[in-house]
């Protein structure tokens, strides 16, 4: 064994084996290496920068930085009259437009003295669970891909197209609705929706099950996703996490049995989370198997709406809608369970105006990736991308 | 409150609630504004206010271990700016509450509770940046969605849009 | 290129078929940067999937900019943004196009008026070729907005510059409203 002094190596042991010189690493110089993931990359799922500080392939810590997508959601609100804040509460989470409305149409109408009709009512979870289950396929697909997994990813567009063209059918646009108003829907569902509705949610069953196996049983992603980004429970809630990430962590919270709304009491779902058999409590694969187990029971729930909601005799969806929106003075916090989370708004009102005096998203992918700085500490850089795509992030919501 | 009427059972769980706050720390809390939408106590002494987080956290009886939401408001008849926190006991005791905490407008902190709860440490810097109230031992006070070197506080009532920015035009 | 550029003509007979064949394959293999910013880039993401398949017009998107001849910037630009569209737009090598996808990237979309963070428009720092509106655009539009692309990389040729094809473009464009009528008409009889 020798020891050489090398220029900007520092000292460095070196033995020889054979013909060949094996430096011994523990006395290289090493440095640790800002690197910048972001803001344009084809892993963040939008505009996130983390800047990561690594010390090889170790991450030490991966602060991200956001602000690149801020859209100014809260001075918009500021600015125009309650019903026309849908379209804004569309774009924060754009990938499930109709839980969005739906949070905060149920929030507004809190303060409003508003019967919504039954049937409103049934649409509503029929839309919303079937953009859930739009936004989970996004989300397992990406995640795939971001791993490089190719083919899961053409799968889930291809049954979200379905959905989409659903949509596209009861509201007018494929992904940025305007559907759910305050006080009612723009439209009543078309004729034949419930049937095309059921011919999905039959077309669609198998299809999850296939998914499952190629995805989630593959032993590559089993590989890359075990184990990795661990997040204890207690820790998860004192971040404020919730939905699929707390699921993941084993807390058995779900807003639509925890704090219901709408006409959720009256379903049968379960809440999956996950038990420890596949996947270790809080890793990565938890949270995926979270989304993809919750998509059997967003079937689940369409089909008992369809069911169970009254006909479209004399119907009017715009029945409770109020001419002018002018909520009574007060405040209030409301919410709803999104595929990523917990959407609340809080929203201010003077009793007079049209407009809110404060009307504040709490995000549910902020909250959830305000704890990555602490999740990615001691990960590998590769690591950094599967903990990303499993909090599945929507840079619209982070930033509003 | 009026005579006669009957608070929902949401709303005496948050009372309860308050009730033991109170018997904690006295004055430096106002009484509880029992409304049905969103029941909430204002702290007067704010520097009070991150011993009164971390008792309404780890007192048995209260239990609020999730921070929902942390929102910054501009009370501009009142010339204040202040934080609304909503908080709820998850998993253990299901009650919610509401904290008001107020500074003023210009110059004015507020502590911070980042210690307390690792929600508020994000949503902390966002009121920063909205609305410019500082939140002192803050372990990282700086903006967040806004860039580093934006001019004003956007979600001010009487906020002005500067007219460029490193060049580029802002407004339409 | 350099001996064909010397004394070149708009009506040089030998160059003509050389535009021709060499506009066609870079037409055909558009390869872009998909700048996917916000909901835009979930429209472009389903563009890119099976059911709108873009690639069999050739178009498969990169992510580097150095690899790439079109930028799509797909979604809101924002002012912390703009800088880092301004270097990726310089990184790209020459000749580049860029598509502003739906009207946030157009004009400012639905912030226009109260965003006070939003970039009115990616053409306040980037020069734009093609815009397709929309909020979000359909996968079609996206589409017909490639295939405007395309005709403009038809309409360029050795020696021409960019703003002379833009202007032959926009002289070549056909008024939809007589589109309409000539379809109606046809419909009627």
């Amino acid at each position: 064994m020798q020891e050489l002094d090398i220029a900007g190596m520092g000292s460095v042991r070196v033995t020889r084996k054979g013909n060949n010189v094996v430096i011994l690493e523990k006395d290289l110089q090493t440095e640790q290496m800002v690197l910048a993931m972001g803001p344009q990359h084809p892993s963040t799922h939008g505009v996130l920068k983390l800047e990561c500080l690594t010390d090889g392939e170790v991450v030490t810590h991966a602060e991200p930085y956001l602000g690149y997508l801020h859209r100014c959601f809260e001075k918009c609100c500021e600015n125009v009259d309650y019903p026309a804040i849908v379209p804004y509460t569309d774009r924060l989470d754009y990938l499930a437009g109709m839980n969005s409305e739906f949070a905060y149409a149920i929030t507004v109408e809190k303060l409003l003295d508003v019967e919504i009709p039954r049937r409103v009512e049934f649409i509503r979870v029929i839309v919303a669970e079937l953009n859930r289950i739009a936004s989970h396929l996004v989300a397992i697909g990406t995640y795939g891909i971001d791993l490089g997994a190719f083919t899961p990813f053409l799968f889930c567009f291809r049954d979200r197209e379905i959905i989409l063209s659903l949509l596209e059918w009861a509201s007018g646009a494929r992904m940025l609705y305007n559907y759910i108003w305050v006080g009612g829907l723009a439209y009543d569902v078309p004729a034949d929706f419930s049937k095309r509705v059921m011919e999905f949610v039959t077309y669609f069953r198998p299809k999850t099950v296939e998914l499952y196996k190629l995805l989630t049983e593959n032993e590559i992603f089993v590989k890359r996703t075990r184990g990795i980004g661990i997040m204890p429970a207690d820790v998860a809630i004192n971040y404020g996490w919730s939905g699929p990430m707390l699921r993941g962590s084993g807390v058995k919270w779900d807003l639509r049995r925890n704090d219901p709304y709408s006409v959720y009491p009256e379903l049968d779902f379960e809440v999956p989370v996950p038990d420890g058999k596949v996947s270790d409590i809080g890793d990565c694969l938890s949270r995926h198997l979270v989304r993809a187990l919750e998509m059997d029971e967003s079937l689940k729930i369409i089909e008992q709406c369809i069911d169970k909601m009254p006909s479209a005799e004399g119907f009017n969806a715009r029945s409770a809608v109020p001419k002018r929106v002018r909520p009574k003075a007060g405040e209030v916090y409301g919410r709803a369970e999104n595929p990523r989370g917990e959407l609340g708004f809080y929203i201010q009102s003077d009793g007079k105006s049209t407009k809110p005096l404060r009307c504040k998203a709490r995000s549910s992918c902020f909250v959830n990736l305000s704890a990555m700085k602490d999740l990615s500490k001691g990960q590998l850089i590769p690591d950094l991308v599967a903990i990303i795509g499993s909090i599945d992030i929507v840079l619209g919501e982070v930033d509003r | 409150m009026e005579e006669g009427h009957v608070l929902s059972h949401s709303v005496q769980q948050s009372a309860a609630a308050y009730a033991i706050i109170h018997d904690k720390f006295g004055d430096a809390v106002t009484a509880f504004d029992a409304n049905e939408t969103m029941p909430f106590f204002e702290v007067l002494n704010t520097a009070v206010w991150p011993e009164i987080a971390l008792f309404m956290r780890d007192n048995p009886k209260l239990k609020f271990n999730y921070m929902a939401c942390l929102s910054g408001v501009d009370y501009q008849s009142e010339d204040k700016v202040g934080i609304v926190c909503n908080l709820e006991s998850l998993g253990q005791l299901n009650h919610k509450i509401a904290v008001k905490v107020k500074c003023a407008r210009t110059g004015g902190s507020i502590p911070s509770v980042a210690g307390v709860w690792h929600t508020a440490n994000w949503h902390e810097r966002e009121a920063y940046d909205l609305f410019g109230m500082l939140f002192s031992s803050h372990p990282d006070m700086r903006r967040i969605l806004c860039p580093d070197d934006w001019e004003g506080h956007p979600l001010l009532k009487d906020y002005k849009v500067q007219e460029s920015y490193h060049g580029i035009k802002v407004p339409y | 290129m350099g001996l064909l550029d010397a004394g070149i003509t708009k009506h040089n007979v030998l160059v003509t078929s050389v535009d021709n064949v060499l506009n066609w394959a870079r037409l055909s293999s558009l390869w872009p940067m998909g700048f996917g910013l916000a909901c835009c880039a979930i429209e472009m993401m389903a563009t890119n999937a099976s059911n709108y398949d873009l690639e069999r017009f050739g178009i498969f998107p990169r992510s580097s900019p150095r690899q790439s001849d079109l930028m799509i910037v797909a979604g809101t630009v924002t002012m912390k943004m703009a800088e880092r569209v301004i270097r990726l737009y310089e990184q790209m090598p020459e000749p580049r196009y860029v598509l502003s996808m739906g009207s946030c990237s157009n004009c400012g979309g639905p912030y226009w008026e109260h965003g006070y963070h939003v970039l009115k428009g990616v053409d306040r720092i980037i020069p734009v070729d093609v815009y397709v509106p929309g909020c979000p655009p359909r996968p079609e539009s996206l589409i017909g907005g490639l295939m405007k692309v395309q005709e403009l990389i038809r309409m360029e040729q050795i020696g021409i510059s960019r703003a002379d094809a833009l202007k032959k473009l926009a002289e070549k464009s056909i008024d939809p409203q007589s589109v309409i009528e000539t379809e109606r008409k046809v419909a009627h009889a």
